[in-house]
């Protein structure tokens, strides 16, 4: 791995540069504020190209342009949306649950940046450095279904109702097999610390050196996650051909833009950690295998020819495994906007099928496969 | 302390009405549609229509029968060469007028365009009302070509009022069959698309499968026709049944399906564009010369009596009833139209399923509300 | 059958009723209490099964009004007109075929709402295309509507 400048150190000099000159209580707080800060912020960023992405995926599958009027190629068009959205009348129907109305799209937003914290964004950079991580995780990102049923149950709305019940019953059981896919891959790392999962994926990800099991866990998830985020073909909740926009129905203005912008920080916080857990996250791709070429590829990869560089070069490579992380996350976004501008939707009573007859036992299965494989000690 | 017991009876749970429309994504139109619901389970279905009335039955009592053509235009507007036609045909059986066989010849193409469009709309929002977004963009690239070509040779892209008593509004440009036959070869590549994008997608089968049963009995007793009764096994294409403008001359198959569900309606449809296909093709190769259309005395007046006729419609059996006293406006003008029959079919169909097959089903029926309230 | 043999056919079987015939279908007139004895007849006859109810309407012939009824055979491909005449135009009254064919449902909702025959035994007559309150029945001739605008 690139050993010469590393993002500890550079943390560890602000926060020496810091200590200087305040009060140990002071610099806390003040750390925490610029790293939640810079989190929220970089995710934001991410969520902005998701927008321009979906709308251009969106775009070029169906034969159209996409957004292209406002700036170079459309990529201001998010912007005006976003001034249109704050601009409009944030509307409560007469009859709704006021407080629960207005409470429900920020405390959804809340869930969903929570679940940011123990995320490793690069070798060192992580916001909170837990060993339950990846737990904390799980047990965040299911909490957001709340925010979706009091939308529904406050608005007062038959279509906002069924489309909060129908996500109910789809996240509650869909957290089953994302779960146990995730504890499938802890299981094979040792580890519940998100950097330590990484770490130990440093001679393969555990796509490759998992076996096939690794690889079903991964596809498992993938199916799992993109029915929690409700997104196509799993968009029940919001279905726009039966319940016109489900439980987001009476929202408008900003209270309906943060239920947007909702979905895709989700998104990105689900492929976040499956690039974590099955893609080895920042670390670049590497052969699990002892050729020499395959040495020479994974050399490159490593950036190891840096090392003799001058070290004002070597500053490049902290870059390097933010590539990879940003590369993966928005490569299985891909895969998920892909999903969406596809397959048709599938019926509740499916959905729950495809989950408890199918999804939940082949989970299992593969679980206790790999325990075997731990167990006999036959991964890497 | 007791310990509450739930008994079966009291997790009973309450039916509460939606409804479903006037302005719905699923719709399509204005249509309301009052669902009772049992949480997702479809108790009691009641259409509610008359949100596009404007009525077009009186309106042909104050106009000539000319003028009714352009009226008929709007009924249908995704099949309006098939209203005019019809309308054409009715007074023409009436008044007795000899229509050109190169005017036949280019209704019928005519026609058989029209239901391709129509049923390649159809597809598109079929596959939106099941979840799928993309194939309606495909299915609007696909129309639009014909839709142009309607436009250079009629002067509309919807309500082209081009069929008229006697032959048609115009002759057609010289450069239409050469369009017309590289259009067809496109179209035949872009079905290849259709197929791979839906037909073949597991979830879309899953979907439709088994979904939204009707039976031939029902069909017949529901008064049901076109690809929605053919595909309860009802042979009841009037092409083939009662043959108007020469349809008798070419070799076309009726599509009959015996599944009866969702399925075999959409794959009746689809098996219906390729054989419209087949029939255009037929008619390009030895298009008749000549007149295109025989001129007509400024006012028409029928002879008084009944007089009834139909076609097949890009829905089912489109027919006129006019009943005329003689003079220069109809008596009585009445539309049967296929919609307004097949939405009958709806409730029966779609009781004791799930909501999302209810749009499937009104999806694969295939109902053009303007065609319904007239 | 075709139109006379048909024609023929009604003349027999049904002696005591008018049978006349149009441009295409043979009609048979009736009075509307043999209306569903005749109607059942026609669609279990093993010579007619007229069993497809492919259009019913009405036509107001001022005074009296006409309910009309288009008959089909999927198993011969035969079709007929059953006419009704209603004298009474205050209060028309039909017994409804709902029973024999489900799709009276619907047509008969529309001629409710357009010439005010009201249908007995059928399962939710209401107007089905304009409100509740709506003034008079559109189609019948003498409907009067200061909006009417005359082309």
């Amino acid at each position: 791995m690139i050993s010469m400048i590393q993002f500890s150190d550079v943390l560890a000099w602000i926060h020496q540069l810091l200590s200087s000159c305040m009060a140990p209580w002071l610099v806390f707080i003040i750390e925490l504020v610029v790293a939640s800060v810079a989190a929220v912020v970089a995710l934001l960023v991410c969520v902005i190209i998701m927008v321009y992405m979906e709308r251009k995926v969106a775009g070029h599958m169906q034969l159209r342009h996409g957004p292209n009027r406002v700036g170079w190629h459309g990529v201001c068009q998010l912007f005006a949306d976003i001034i249109k959205l704050l601009l409009k009348e944030c509307f409560t129907p007469t009859r709704a649950d006021k407080l629960l109305f207005v409470v429900a799209p920020v405390l959804s937003l809340c869930v969903s940046l929570l679940a940011l914290a123990p995320i490793s964004w690069g070798p060192g950079l992580v916001l909170w450095n837990t060993n339950i991580g990846v737990l904390f995780v799980t047990a965040i990102s299911s909490m957001g279904v709340i925010g979706i049923l009091m939308a529904g149950w406050s608005s007062n709305n038959k279509y906002a109702l069924m489309g909060a019940m129908r996500s109910g019953a789809q996240i509650v059981s869909y957290e089953l097999s994302a779960g146990l896919s995730i504890v499938a891959i802890v299981a094979l790392a040792g580890t519940l610390n998100t950097g330590g999962i990484i770490e130990s994926q440093a001679n393969g990800w555990w796509i490759l050196k998992g076996h096939l099991p690794a690889f079903f866990a991964f596809i498992i998830y993938i199916i799992a996650s993109t029915a929690e985020c409700n997104r196509a073909p799993f968009d029940l909740a919001e279905a726009e051909s039966e319940l016109t926009a489900g439980y987001h129905t009476e929202y408008s203005g900003m209270q309906f833009g943060i239920f947007y912008l909702n979905e895709y920080i989700n998104m990105g916080v689900v492929s976040m950690v499956a690039s974590t857990l099955f893609l080895g996250g920042w670390q670049p791709f590497y052969l699990p295998f002892d050729f020499a070429w395959a040495h020479t590829f994974n050399d490159i990869m490593a950036l190891k020819f840096m090392e003799t560089w001058p070290a004002w070069i070597s500053w490049v490579s902290l870059a390097w495994p933010l590539v990879w992380f940003f590369g993966k996350l928005f490569l299985i976004i891909f895969f998920m906007m892909w999903f969406r501008w596809t397959f048709p939707r599938l019926r509740i009573d499916q959905l729950l099928k495809l989950e408890w007859k199918y999804l939940l036992p082949l989970s299992i299965v593969n679980l206790v496969i790999i325990a075997l494989l731990v167990v006999l000690g036959l991964h890497f | 302390m007791e310990n509450p017991i739930v008994t079966p009876s009291e997790l009973k749970t309450e039916e509460f009405v939606v409804n479903i429309g006037p302005q719905h994504p699923a719709t399509h139109g204005v249509l309301r549609v009052e669902a009772t619901l049992d949480g997702e389970i479809i108790k009691d279905v009641l259409p509610h229509l008359g949100y596009i009335h404007r009525g077009i039955e009186k309106m042909t009592e104050s106009l000539g029968y000319k003028q009714s053509i352009f009226l008929t235009s709007r009924m249908d507007y995704l099949s309006a060469h098939i209203n005019n036609h019809l309308c054409a045909l009715a007074i023409e059986k009436a008044a007795q007028i000899e229509v050109p066989a190169r005017a036949k010849a280019i209704r019928i193409i005519m026609d058989e365009l029209q239901r391709l469009t129509s049923h390649e709309l159809w597809w598109g929002s079929c596959a939106m009302d099941i979840g799928a977004v993309t194939p309606f963009f495909l299915a609007f690239r696909d129309r639009e070509r014909i839709l142009e070509l309607f436009e250079q040779n009629t002067g509309n892209r919807l309500t082209m009022s081009y069929i008229i008593p006697g032959g048609v509004m115009n002759d057609i440009r010289p450069d239409f069959v050469p369009k017309l036959k590289e259009l067809i070869k496109s179209i035949k590549d872009y079905r290849k698309e259709y197929d791979q994008l839906i037909t073949g997608n597991f979830i879309f089968q899953h979907r439709t499968q088994g979904i939204g049963i009707l039976s031939k009995e029902q069909a017949i007793s529901l008064g049901c026709t076109g690809p929605t009764a053919r595909a309860s096994g009802l042979s009841c294409d009037i092409r083939k049944l009662y043959p108007y403008d020469g349809y008798e001359k070419l070799d076309f198959k009726e599509v009959i399906d015996y599944g009866c569900d969702n399925w075999a309606r959409y794959v009746v449809r689809m098996e219906e564009m390729n054989q419209s296909i087949h029939i255009i093709e037929q008619l390009l190769d030895n298009m008749p010369t000549g007149e295109y259309r025989t001129k007509l005395k400024g006012v028409l007046k029928l002879p008084a009596g009944e007089y009834y006729q139909r076609v097949e419609s890009a829905r089912g059996e489109l027919g006129v009833y006019i009943v005329s006293d003689g003079g220069a406006k109809p008596y009585r003008m009445k539309f049967r139209t296929p919609c307004y029959s097949n939405l009958g079919a709806v409730k029966p169909i779609s009781v004791g399923m799930k909501i999302a097959d209810l749009m499937a089903n009104m999806a694969t029926i295939d109902l053009v509300i303007p065609d319904m309230d007239r | 059958m075709i139109k006379e043999e048909l024609k023929h056919y009604l003349e027999q079987t049904f002696p005591n009723s008018k049978v006349d015939e149009t441009f295409d279908f043979p009609v048979l007139f009736i009075t509307k209490e043999e209306l569903i004895p005749v109607m059942k007849q026609l669609r279990d006859a093993p010579e007619t099964k007229f069993n497809f109810l492919f259009c019913e309407t009405a036509v107001d012939r001022n005074p009296e009004l006409e309910m009309v009824y288009h008959l089909s055979s999927t198993y011969y491909h035969h079709d007929m007109m059953v006419k009704v005449v209603l004298e009474d135009r205050e209060n028309p009254v039909i017994e409804s075929v709902y029973s024999l064919w489900e799709a009276a449902d619907l047509y008969e909702d529309e001629i409710y709402d357009m010439f005010g025959i009201r249908f007995t035994n059928h399962p939710n007559l209401r107007r089905i295309f304009l409100t509740e309150e709506w003034v008079g029945y559109p189609l019948r001739k003498d409907y009067q509507d200061d909006k009417i605008i005359s082309l």
